[in-house]
């Protein structure tokens, strides 16, 4: 009991810097995902009135003058953006509605009815402006985790699929997952007779090829980049290489597209499956192999039934460690990849720096956690069912 | 299984050598080695005398760089070591951690396409006989050193192999499990027949098993004989320092007659003892002679040889005492005496022997044992 | 405002404890966007400002987006005094308050300055544009004037850079679809608008290769990778000039911007900063720039007195004007998300 307390105490520090520095923050991140304050806060009388509104048609009279003061006082206190930024989320034209109308309105313009302010703008005589309020009314939302699947409330509080031309989350979180997933794949094809290799040879020959598999770590991702335009672009050596050698008549598109990306990215990710998978096989027994085919069985065979079994955990570790970094690679499809090739990770880094739509940030990375904390927990369960 | 033996070799070792790149001496050189069918053979050495490289060439996990090996009278030249059919107990067990004992007994049979109820049977029976039943379904990590030891052997014995070769199956278990453990082997091997190639450096283990033993030093054979043959008469100063406890005295040759000569000490005394090798006078020799060979006290003359020497320990051994003692001006000696005999540091002493039992060897010869 | 409070009380000490404690104790900070840019800006400006004024001067560089400031100014991060940044940076940044409030007569007067150049929050640092560049050595003879030829796949087979983002991609669409520059953007207020510039890209979708790094377009003209692209114009100048390269410029219907200097509302070292700011848009310091980066300028009278020459390969040079279209950033800050989105699902279909 009392060498508990010690070891807790030995690590609390680095817990409290993890819990202060890491937890907390990413928490209050996520926690974006589903509160929805911009109005509540801005404009709290609005927002308790449109709580006891019913929402059936236009609002009453009180309503909209409660919201015009309080929009012209936003607008005074320089908060207006809040709410205008919060409402155009959803309804694309809400910003400039709600700055023109703040501008008339300190201006001398009534905004004691619902009529006053249509006269302002035409559009708050429209239902849909109203129903985007209401929602946005707070403290919490679905509309950030539905709009990340593409989904979408309509007024009747009806669950819908976006506009077509506008559902864009779903078809990069499949995508996202299956570049991971495959890029992890060809670590596994490519790095495992690296490893495998590495692990058989003499620590003095293995260390400095280790140093080679971790070069892509020290050069910079446009650096590489560039390096790979040279050889794969149109005019680069492999296609000239291609060419030469007959096997192709005209250039292949070998960049710009899908399997730039996979080219680009299985080569930086190597080593990260590499490494633990080397970690791994340097404790596997090398005497196991030759048990095995003292006891008959042939070189393929051993190899399938007593080393691949024990070198699972390590590709397992590797494969997650591979996959749970490719799903947040973006600077990379970004480079050289094509249209159809950008990644979730690349959204939300839009969201965050760009937009400031930090809700529709976390909800994208809310969504590509929970995929990869399973795929955590499922990774540790398979390396403890084969013990090294 | 033949019980004759020596009639037709199942294993032998033809000129064989290796010698790996980059390295100066042979690991093995010129071999020459016959396994009897039904034969505990041990291959006996300090680390580095070839005794284990010698084992892994007949396994197939090395080749000889000259020299043949026959099994059965056939080379194994061009035989990967899955077709050779031989049964390995490796010093680690080498067991398969991701596999259950019973899955790890059941790997043999299983490449031999023995599988279901005949292969079950064969895995209750293995356990049966190594005295594991009921624990095929433990993993071997939550076995002890001793039982992970029985399931190797079980292992190396399930699929019937025309020989078991074990390397050093019990150096890493501690001394008590190790004499039970070299019992239960001899059971095992009388039982089933079993032809055994064993590699080991613990003399006494060597003497307790073996039908016959192989010295190694130094990558060459320094003789191959039945323990007693090997205790009592080694070939050279190195098998008799290596086999039991030895004491050396070394000195010059005086005088010579048939295999009867005398030495002198280089305190002075002059002792008697038995030539092992072809000597002259004005050699340097080593005589060798073992603690429960010297007699303290009185000793007929007829056959014997005296010498004076001074006491420095004496110490009890529960059932019988040891005295170490100074030769002056030629070393020290270990004496083993009746636990009723009594002693004390700083007396002098005459003690002697029979001339048999005290052997004189060249002391050149002495070196290549020491080169391990 | 519970949450962001709560963040900062528990991220300010530890950030005051990492860097806060140096905010005192580090120089001057300026952050510009890096490359040729940044040296240009060294070479003409910070170098001098330290020698003369004294005042040390430490740089950072960014690649843009005012959600890294807003992080930083939750975060209590005060490592950055003066930053340069986009229109749009500008509009949500300022609104949100985390831009201090230029003291205008300090810098001469709004009027001293070309009237986009104005902003409560910043100063025009330079004035820059997208254009079309092809490699002179691939198309020899008359190449491309205008968007619409950009778009004639027949009259000039082979592939497009674009950079792969809505903004500019609609714009130039709309003008290639032959749309008044000062109707293209009232255009895309509207859904046909928009749905008309999608048309549009449909047309040209095959040809193009997408393009996230300004970095890239110099290697992807030079390698013929692509015949012509979307691209600004210092790059290849600068290739023209150290690499004997032939890239040549069509400033037809070119969309233009400007870029601002900020001063951090959280910034430790206001006085300075603003010192900085003062000697940044002097006329005769503005001046200087011109001589390292082709650029435009923002004040008025550095405009008047600079070479001619050094404005011929800038949007300050009135040749290049032809069809020009001011960059609408408000239009952006608001259809951003929304057109991002679908140009993305419209990307990858």
């Amino acid at each position: 009991m009392t060498r508990r307390w010690v070891s807790f105490a030995l690590i609390a520090p680095l817990l409290a810097f993890l819990i202060v520095s890491f937890i907390v923050p990413v928490l209050l991140m996520l926690a974006r995902a589903v509160t929805d304050r911009d109005l509540d806060r801005t404009w709290p009388a609005s927002a308790a009135a449109l709580r006891t509104w019913d929402g059936e048609g236009l609002p009453p009279d009180a309503l909209a003058r409660t919201v015009a003061r309080e929009m012209l006082a936003a607008h005074r206190a320089g908060t207006l953006n809040r709410v205008a930024n919060r409402l155009n989320y959803d309804l694309v034209g809400s910003r400039s509605l709600l700055y023109t109308t703040a501008d008339r309105l300190a201006a001398g313009a009534p905004g004691e009815t619902l009529a006053d302010l249509a006269r302002i703008d035409r559009r708050w005589a429209r239902a849909d402006i109203w129903t985007v309020m209401r929602h946005a009314d707070g403290p919490l939302t679905s509309y950030y985790l539905l709009a990340a699947l593409d989904r979408r409330i309509d007024t009747g509080g009806h669950i819908l699929r976006v506009p077509r031309e506008q559902a864009v989350f779903v078809d990069i979180f499949l995508r996202t997952f299956k570049i991971a997933s495959l890029v992890a794949l060809f670590c596994a094809l490519l790095g495992y007779p690296v490893a495998y290799l590495l692990a058989s040879l003499p620590r003095r020959i293995a260390n400095p090829l280790l140093i080679l598999v971790l070069l892509p770590f020290w050069t910079s991702a446009l650096v590489r980049t560039a390096a790979w335009a040279v050889l794969l672009q149109t005019n680069g050596v492999v296609n000239d290489l291609l060419q030469y050698m007959g096997l192709v008549d005209a250039p292949v598109q070998l960049i710009y597209n899908r399997l730039g990306v996979y080219v680009a990215m299985t080569h930086v990710l190597l080593p990260f499956f590499i490494l633990p998978l080397y970690g791994v096989m340097k404790g596997i027994d090398p005497t196991a192999m030759r048990a095995a085919s003292s006891l008959g069985a042939p070189p393929l065979l051993a190899f399938l039934k007593v080393y691949l079994p024990q070198s699972l955990p390590g590709v397992a570790a590797g494969a997650v460690l591979v996959f749970t970094l490719a799903v947040g690679y973006y600077v990379t499809p970004a480079l050289v990849g094509g249209g159809a090739d950008q990644m979730i990770s690349a959204s939300i880094a839009f969201y965050t720096s760009q937009s400031l739509n930090w809700g529709m940030a976390a909800a994208l990375s809310l969504l590509l956690l929970l995929p990869l904390l399973l795929m955590l927990f499922a990774g540790r369960t398979m390396v403890r069912t084969v013990p090294a | 299984m033949l019980m004759a033996g020596t009639r037709l070799p199942l294993v032998e070792f033809r000129g064989v050598e290796k010698r790996y790149a980059g390295g100066s001496a042979a690991a093995v050189a010129a071999l020459d080695l016959a396994i009897g069918r039904g034969e505990f053979l041990t291959l006996l050495g300090p680390s580095g005398s070839g005794k284990t490289t010698t084992l892994m060439m007949l396994a197939g996990f090395e080749t000889p760089t000259a020299g043949d090996i026959r099994l059965g009278g056939r080379s194994l030249a061009d035989r990967p070591p899955h077709k050779r059919n031989m049964g390995v107990v490796f010093q680690n067990y080498a067991l398969f951690p991701h596999m259950s004992v019973a899955q790890n007994l059941a790997f043999p049979l299983r490449v031999r396409g023995v599988k279901g109820r005949k292969a079950a049977d064969k895995v209750v029976a293995a356990l049966t006989l190594v005295k594991l039943d009921g624990l095929g379904d433990r993993r071997p990590h939550a076995l002890s050193g001793g039982q992970r030891q029985r399931v190797a052997l079980a292992r190396a014995l399930i699929f019937e192999p025309d020989i078991v070769l074990m390397d050093e199956p019990l150096g890493a278990l501690d001394r008590q499990l190790r004499e039970h453990l070299q019992i239960e082997i001899k059971r095992i091997q009388r039982a089933l027949d079993l032809t055994i190639l064993y590699v080991t450096h613990d003399q006494g283990e060597a003497l307790a098993l073996s039908d016959r033993v192989a010295v190694f030093a130094g990558g060459r054979m320094q003789q191959v004989g039945t323990p007693g043959a090997i205790y009592e008469h080694p070939a050279n100063a190195f098998v008799a320092g290596f086999v039991g406890e030895n004491n050396r005295l070394a000195g010059t040759l005086v005088a010579r007659q048939g295999d009867r000569c005398a030495i002198q000490l280089a305190g002075g005394q002059i002792i008697r003892a038995t030539a092992a090798d072809p000597l002259l006078p004005g050699d340097k020799v080593v005589a060798m002679i073992r603690p429960e060979h010297v007699q303290p006290g009185a000793v007929p003359p007829a056959c014997c040889s005296t010498l004076e020497i001074d006491v420095d320990e004496f110490a009890y051994h529960g059932d019988h005492r040891r005295i170490a003692a100074n030769v002056p001006g030629a070393g020290s000696l270990i004496i083993r005496v009746p636990v009723d005999m009594a002693a004390q540091r700083g007396d002098r002493m005459t003690i002697g022997w029979c001339i048999d039992h005290c052997l004189a060897f060249s002391a050149s010869e002495i070196e290549p044992g020491k080169t391990s | 405002m519970m949450t962001r409070r709560a963040l900062l009380a528990l991220l300010a000490p530890l950030l005051l404890a990492s860097c806060g404690s140096g905010s005192d104790l580090r120089p001057l900070t300026v952050v510009g966007w890096g490359g040729s840019s940044q040296d240009a800006h060294r070479q003409a400006y910070w170098s001098a400002f330290s020698r003369t004024t004294g005042i040390p001067l430490r740089e950072d560089s960014w690649r843009g987006g005012v959600g890294v400031i807003r992080t930083k100014v939750m975060g209590g991060d005060t490592s950055w005094d003066i930053v340069q940044v986009e229109t749009e940076d500008l509009i949500l940044g300022c609104e949100e308050g985390l831009f201090e409030r230029l003291d205008w007569s300090a810098l001469g007067g709004r009027e001293a300055f070309i009237p986009t150049a104005v902003h409560d929050c910043g100063v025009g640092a330079m004035l820059w544009s997208y254009v079309i560049g092809y490699d002179g050595d691939r198309i020899k003879g008359a190449g491309p004037r205008n968007w619409a030829d950009f778009w004639d796949v027949k009259r000039f087979p082979g592939k497009r850079g674009m950079r792969k983002t809505p903004k500019y991609s609609l714009e130039f669409a709309l003008l290639a679809d032959g749309v008044p520059p000062d109707q293209v953007y009232p255009t895309l207020r509207t859904p046909a608008g928009i749905d008309r510039a999608f048309r549009k890209l449909d047309e040209i979708k095959p040809n193009v290769v997408w393009w996230s790094s300004i970095s890239q377009v110099p290697d992807l003209l030079g390698s013929g990778e692509v015949v012509m692209s979307v691209t600004s114009p210092g790059r290849l100048v600068v290739a023209n000039r150290t690499e004997g390269r032939h890239f040549k410029l069509r400033w037809d219907g070119n969309i233009y911007a400007v870029d601002y200097w900020v001063i951090l509302a959280n910034s430790p070292r206001k006085q300075e900063a603003e010192q900085l700011l003062r000697f940044m848009t002097r006329p005769e310091n503005q001046m200087r720039l011109a001589r390292f980066i082709p650029t435009g300028l923002t004040n008025i009278e550095a405009n008047r007195r600079v070479d001619p020459k050094l404005k011929r390969d800038t949007p300050s040079d009135p040749a290049n004007m032809t069809n020009a279209l001011e960059l609408d950033a408000d239009f952006w800050v608001e259809y951003g998300d929304q057109l991002t989105q679908r140009f993305n699902a419209w990307v990858a279909r």
